[in-house]
C-alpha cells in the first residue's frame, strides 16, 4: 500500500523535473523569435539549450513510462481519453525534436526562418496543452463506471482551462528569459533581463486569476479550506520576488525563485489531486485511485528498486552536463548547432 | 473491426519507420566511438575528422529517431488501452527501465558529445561516445524484453483479469529475448557498417577525401563481416527457438499446411492459395528446413492445420493461421538480404586484405546500393515476427482485436494515422536531402560547415 504512495511521489517529482527543466527550454524556444534581432542572435540563442534540451525532454518520457509502469489504468485511461490533445502535443514535440538538429544545417535564410518559426510553434503548443491538460486534471474529467473518458476534446476546453494553459505557457517563457539571462552576455542579456521583467508582472496576474478561478472550478476549497497551506503560499511568494532579484541583477537569484514557483505550483496540484490521479466530474466512486489504478505490488517493489538506485545515478551526471556547459555563449564564439 | 484495422496500420507504420532509424543510430555510433577510440589512441588527424564526419551524419538520423520514438512510448496508451490495462504490469516496466536507464544516458551524453568538443579532454569526450553507444544498446535490450514478452509470456500470473508480474528475473531472462536481442543487435551493426562501407565506396570511385575514407572503408567492411555474418548465425538460433515457443509463425514462414517428412525440406518459391490451404507451385531443396528448425538434417517440421487443430482445443474456436503469404515472403527477403550482405562483406574483405579495393569499381557501385540490404532485413523481420504472431497481441493471452482502446473512434484514428503519416513522410524527405547534401559536402571544407555559412550570413545582414 506504501508503495503505492511512493509511486505517486515519484511521477509527481518525475513530471516536476520536466516542468522545471523542459520548462526553460520551451521558454527559449518561445522567445527566439522575438529576442533573436539577427540570425546569429537567433542561432546563438538555440544554441542555449543544445546540450539539454533532448535530456530534460526524457524526463516526461520517463514520467509516461513510470505511469504505464505503475499505474496502467491512469496511463491507458488518460492518453486514450485526451487522445487529440496527445496527438497535437506529439506532433509539436516531433517537430521541435528535428527543428533543432536541422536548423542551422543549411544557410539559406528561408530555411532557418521557416525553423524558427516551427520552433517557435512547437514550444508554445506543449506548455498551452499541459497547462490545460492539468487544470483539467484538478477539475475532474467525464470518466465513466469502467474507467474510460466518456468526453470528447472540446470538453477539455473551458475558459478556466484555457487560463490553465496561458498560466504555464507564461510561467516557461519567464522561467526560459531568466535562463536566457544566464547563459548570454552584454546585449542579450540586457534583452533577457528586459523581457523577463515584462513578463513577470503578466504572470503573475495571470496566475493569481487561475488561483481564484481554481477555487470555484476544483475541490481545492472543500480539500484545503480557506487557508490553503504552506506549498501554495510558497510558490505565490517565489514568483513574486522574481522582479526584486531582476532589479538587483542577482540573476542565478532569480532564475532559482522561478524554479521554486514551478516546483511549489507542482506540488500543490499534485497534492489536491491525492490519492486520486484522475478524478471524475460524473461520480466521486469512478475517479482513478492510486489504488485502483495501480499495478501489483510486487511489480511496483521491483520498479521501486530500479528507480530508487537509477534515478540518483541519473541526476548526478545531469547535474554535471549542466556544469559542464555553464559559460556564457558570446557572439562570434563557437556555435555546435 | 475498422478501428482494429486503423490501429494496427498507425502501429505497423509507425513503428517500422522508428526502426528505419533505429538500427543506424545504434550501429554508427558504435563505428563512430571506435574511430573516435583510434584517434585518442593514436593522435592521428585523420580519425578525428572521420569521427566528425560520421558522427554529424550519425546527429541527422539520431534527430528523427528520436522524435519516432517518443510517438511510439505514447501509442500504446492511445491506441491500445485495453492492452495497456492488460499487460501494463509486466509490460510498463520494461519500458520504464528502458526511459530511466538507457534514454536518460543517451540523451544526455549525445548533448555532451555534440557540444563537448573543446570542453573535454579527448578521453572524456570518446567515452562520452561510449556511453551513448552503451544507452541505445541498452535501450534495445530493454524494449526488446517487453516484445519478447509478447512473443513468449513469462513471469507472470493472471490476476484480476489481467497479466500481473511475479518473477522479474524470468522476465530478463527470458529465452525468447536472448535470441532476439543479439540477432536484432548485430542487424543493427551491419546496418551502420554498411552504410559508412557505401558511403565511402561512394567516395572511393569519384576518388575525393582517399585518405579519410580508405579507412572509413576498411573499419567498415570488416565489422560488417562481423555483423552480418553473426546476424545470419543468430538468426539461425532464432528459428530454432521459434520451433519451441510459436510453432505457427514457422510454419507459416514455411507456408508448410501439413506436418512435413521426415527430413523437412526448405521451401525457395512457393505460390500460395491460403482459401484453400494448399500451394500449387512450390520448389524446395531437400533437408534445409530441418538443418534450420532443428540444426540436424532430420526432425519433422508441425504444419499450420496440424498446430490450428491443436490451438482450437487449447483455445477455443478461432482461425490462428496468420497472413500466410506475408510470413513466407518476408522470411524469405530477410534470408536473401543476410546471405548478399554475408557474400558482399567477405567479397570487400578479401579486397581489402589484398589491398585491390581502388581497382574494382563495379565491386564499390554494389556497395553504395548494397546500403539497402540491412533496412530491408530489419524491416522483413519485424513484419514476420509481429504479423506471424497474429491473431494474438500477447501470444496466448490476448488477442489483437481486444486490444484497442474502446473509447476511440475511426475518425480519430484516421486522423492521428494520415497526420503522422504525413509529418513523417515530410520529415523522412528532409532527412534524406540532408544525408546526401553533407555527403556530397564531405569532410574537407573545415571543421564545421554549417558555422561557416552563419559567419557569412550574419556578414551579409
Ligand atoms: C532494438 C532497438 C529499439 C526498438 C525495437 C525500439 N527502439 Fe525506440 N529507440 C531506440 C531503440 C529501439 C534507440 C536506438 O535507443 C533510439 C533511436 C534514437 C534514439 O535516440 O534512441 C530510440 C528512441 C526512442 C525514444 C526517444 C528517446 C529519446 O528521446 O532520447 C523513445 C521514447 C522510444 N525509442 C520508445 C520506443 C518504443 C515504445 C518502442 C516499441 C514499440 C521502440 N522504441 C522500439
Ligand atoms: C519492439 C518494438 C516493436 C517493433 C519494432 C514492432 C514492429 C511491428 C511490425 C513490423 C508490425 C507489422 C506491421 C503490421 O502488420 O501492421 C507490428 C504490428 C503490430 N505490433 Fe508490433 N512491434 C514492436 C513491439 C510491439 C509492441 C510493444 C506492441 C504492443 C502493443 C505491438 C503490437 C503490435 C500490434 C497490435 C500490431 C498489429 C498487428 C498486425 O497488424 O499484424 N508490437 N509491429
Ligand atoms: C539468413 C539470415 C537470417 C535468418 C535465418 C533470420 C532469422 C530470423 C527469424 C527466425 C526471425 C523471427 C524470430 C521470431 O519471430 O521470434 C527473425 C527476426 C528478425 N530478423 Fe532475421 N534472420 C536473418 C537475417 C536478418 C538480417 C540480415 C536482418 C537485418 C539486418 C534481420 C533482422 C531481423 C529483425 C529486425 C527481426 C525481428 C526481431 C526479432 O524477432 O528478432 N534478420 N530473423
Amino acid at each position: 500500500m506504501t508503495l503505492n504512495v511512493v509511486w505517486f511521489v515519484l511521477i509527481a517529482t518525475l513530471f516536476t523535473g520536466f516542468f522545471v527543466l523542459e520548462g526553460f527550454d520551451y521558454g527559449v524556444g518561445i522567445l527566439i523569435p522575438w529576442m533573436g534581432q539577427t540570425d546569429e542572435q537567433r542561432r546563438l540563442l538555440v544554441n542555449t539549450i543544445g546540450p539539454f534540451w533532448d535530456a530534460n525532454e526524457v524526463w516526461l518520457i520517463t514520467a509516461g513510462g513510470a505511469m504505464f509502469a505503475a499505474f496502467p489504468n491512469w496511463y491507458a485511461t488518460l492518453f486514450s481519453g485526451f487522445y487529440m490533445a496527445l496527438f497535437l502535443l506529439l506532433l509539436a514535440l516531433i517537430v521541435r525534436g528535428v527543428a533543432f538538429e536541422f536548423r542551422s544545417k543549411l544557410a539559406s535564410s528561408r530555411w532557418r526562418q521557416t525553423w524558427d518559426w516551427l520552433l517557435f510553434t512547437s514550444s508554445l503548443l506543449p506548455p498551452l496543452l499541459w497547462g490545460v491538460a492539468v487544470a483539467n486534471f484538478m477539475k475532474g474529467v467525464p470518466i465513466d463506471g469502467r474507467m474510460e473518458y466518456a468526453g470528447t476534446f472540446w470538453d477539455l476546453l473551458s475558459p478556466y482551462t484555457v487560463l490553465g494553459g496561458l498560466s504555464l505557457v507564461l510561467l516557461s517563457t519567464l522561467h526560459g528569459a531568466l535562463y536566457l539571462s544566464l547563459r548570454t552576455d552584454d546585449a542579450l542579456q540586457a534583452t533577457a533581463r528586459e523581457t523577463a521583467r515584462r513578463i513577470g508582472v503578466l504572470t503573475s496576474l495571470v496566475l493569481l486569476a487561475f488561483v481564484v478561478m481554481s477555487y470555484y472550478n476544483t475541490d481545492m476549497f472543500i480539500k484545503a479550506g480557506v487557508d490553503p497551506g504552506a506549498v501554495p503560499v510558497l510558490a505565490g511568494m517565489s514568483l513574486l520576488a522574481v522582479p526584486f532579484f531582476i532589479h538587483w541583477k542577482r540573476d542565478g537569484w532569480a532564475f532559482f525563485m522561478t524554479t521554486l514557483t514551478i516546483i511549489f505550483s507542482s506540488i500543490t496540484v499534485f497534492l489536491d489531486m491525492f490519492p486520486r490521479v484522475m478524478i471524475s466530474s460524473l461520480n466521486a466512486n469512478w475517479s482513478l485511485t492510486i489504488f485502483n489504478a495501480a499495478s501489483g505490488p510486487y511489480s511496483l517493489r521491483v520498479m521501486t528498486i530500479v528507480a530508487l538506485t537509477v534515478l540518483p545515478i541519473v541526476l548526478v551526471y545531469q547535474a554535471w552536463t549542466y556544469w559542464v556547459f555553464r559559460h556564457r555563449l558570446r557572439i562570434g564564439g563557437h556555435l555546435d548547432y | 473491426m475498422l478501428n482494429v484495422f486503423l490501429a494496427r496500420w498507425q502501429f505497423g507504420i509507425t513503428t517500422v519507420y522508428h526502426f528505419l532509424f533505429v538500427p543506424l543510430t545504434i550501429g554508427l555510433i558504435f563505428l563512430v566511438a571506435v574511430m573516435e577510440t583510434l584517434y585518442v589512441l593514436s593522435g592521428n588527424e585523420d580519425y578525428k575528422r572521420m569521427t566528425k564526419f560520421w558522427g554529424k551524419l550519425f546527429l541527422i538520423n539520431f534527430a528523427v529517431g528520436v522524435v519516432t520514438g517518443i510517438m511510439q512510448e505514447f501509442q500504446f496508451g492511445m491506441n491500445w488501452s485495453s492492452y495497456s490495462r492488460f499487460v501494463g504490469d509486466v509490460f510498463g516496466p520494461p519500458l520504464a527501465i528502458e526511459a530511466l536507464a538507457a534514454f536518460f544516458l543517451e540523451s544526455t551524453f549525445v548533448g555532451v558529445w555534440l557540444f563537448g568538443w573543446d570542453k573535454l579532454s579527448p578521453k572524456m569526450h570518446a567515452l562520452a561516445a561510449w556511453l551513448v553507444a552503451i544507452g541505445v544498446s541498452l535501450s534495445a535490450v530493454w524494449i526488446l524484453a517487453a516484445n519478447a514478452f509478447m512473443q513468449e509470456p513469462v513471469g507472470y500470473v493472471l490476476h484480476n483479469g489481467r497479466a500481473e508480474m511475479n518473477n522479474f528475473w524470468a522476465l530478463i531472462g527470458n529465452y525468447q529475448l536472448w535470441v532476439e536481442f543479439p540477432h536484432v543487435w548485430f542487424g543493427a551493426l551491419s546496418t551502420g557498417a554498411f552504410f559508412v562501407t557505401g558511403v565511402s565506396a561512394w567516395y572511393l570511385v569519384r576518388k575525393r577525401n582517399l585518405e579519410v575514407f580508405t579507412r572509413s572503408f576498411q573499419i567498415g567492411v570488416m565489422f560488417a563481416l562481423v555483423g552480418s555474418v553473426l546476424t545470419v548465425v543468430l538468426g539461425h538460433e532464432q528459428a530454432q527457438h521459434l520451433m519451441v515457443a510459436q510453432p505457427m509463425k514457422m510454419a507459416a514462414s514455411e507456408a508448410l499446411w501439413n506436418t512435413s517428412a521426415y527430413h523437412a525440406p526448405w521451401s525457395i518459391f512457393a505460390v500460395i492459395d491460403g482459401a484453400h490451404h494448399v500451394n500449387p507451385v512450390d520448389i524446395k531443396i531437400p533437408y534445409v528446413l530441418s538443418i534450420l528448425a532443428y540444426n540436424h538434417t532430420y526432425g519433422a517440421v508441425p504444419g499450420m492445420n496440424q498446430i490450428q487443430a491443436l490451438y482450437q482445443t487449447r483455445y477455443g474456436p478461432g482461425n490462428y493461421i496468420p497472413l500466410v503469404w506475408v510470413i513466407y515472403w518476408s522470411f524469405r527477403v530477410m534470408v536473401v538480404a543476410g546471405t548478399l550482405m554475408v557474400l558482399l562483406a567477405l567479397y570487400g574483405v578479401i579486397l581489402t586484405l589484398k589491398n585491390r579495393v581502388s581497382q574494382h569499381t563495379l565491386y564499390l557501385k554494389w556497395m553504395v546500393f548494397a546500403i539497402a540490404l540491412p533496412y530491408i532485413g530489419h524491416t522483413t523481420g519485424w513484419i514476420m515476427t509481429e504479423m506471424g504472431r497474429q491473431p494474438w497481441v500477447v501470444m496466448g493471452l490476448l488477442r489483437t482485436n481486444l486490444g484497442v482502446s474502446p473509447t476511440v473512434t475511426s475518425a480519430m484514428v484516421w486522423t492521428t494515422l494520415l497526420g503522422f503519416g504525413l509529418i513523417y513522410l515530410v520529415m523522412g524527405i528532409v532527412d534524406v536531402y540532408l544525408f546526401i547534401y553533407f555527403i556530397r559536402k564531405g569532410p574537407d571544407l573545415g571543421e564545421d560547415p554549417s558555422e561557416m555559412d552563419a559567419k557569412r550570413m550574419s556578414a551579409l545582414s
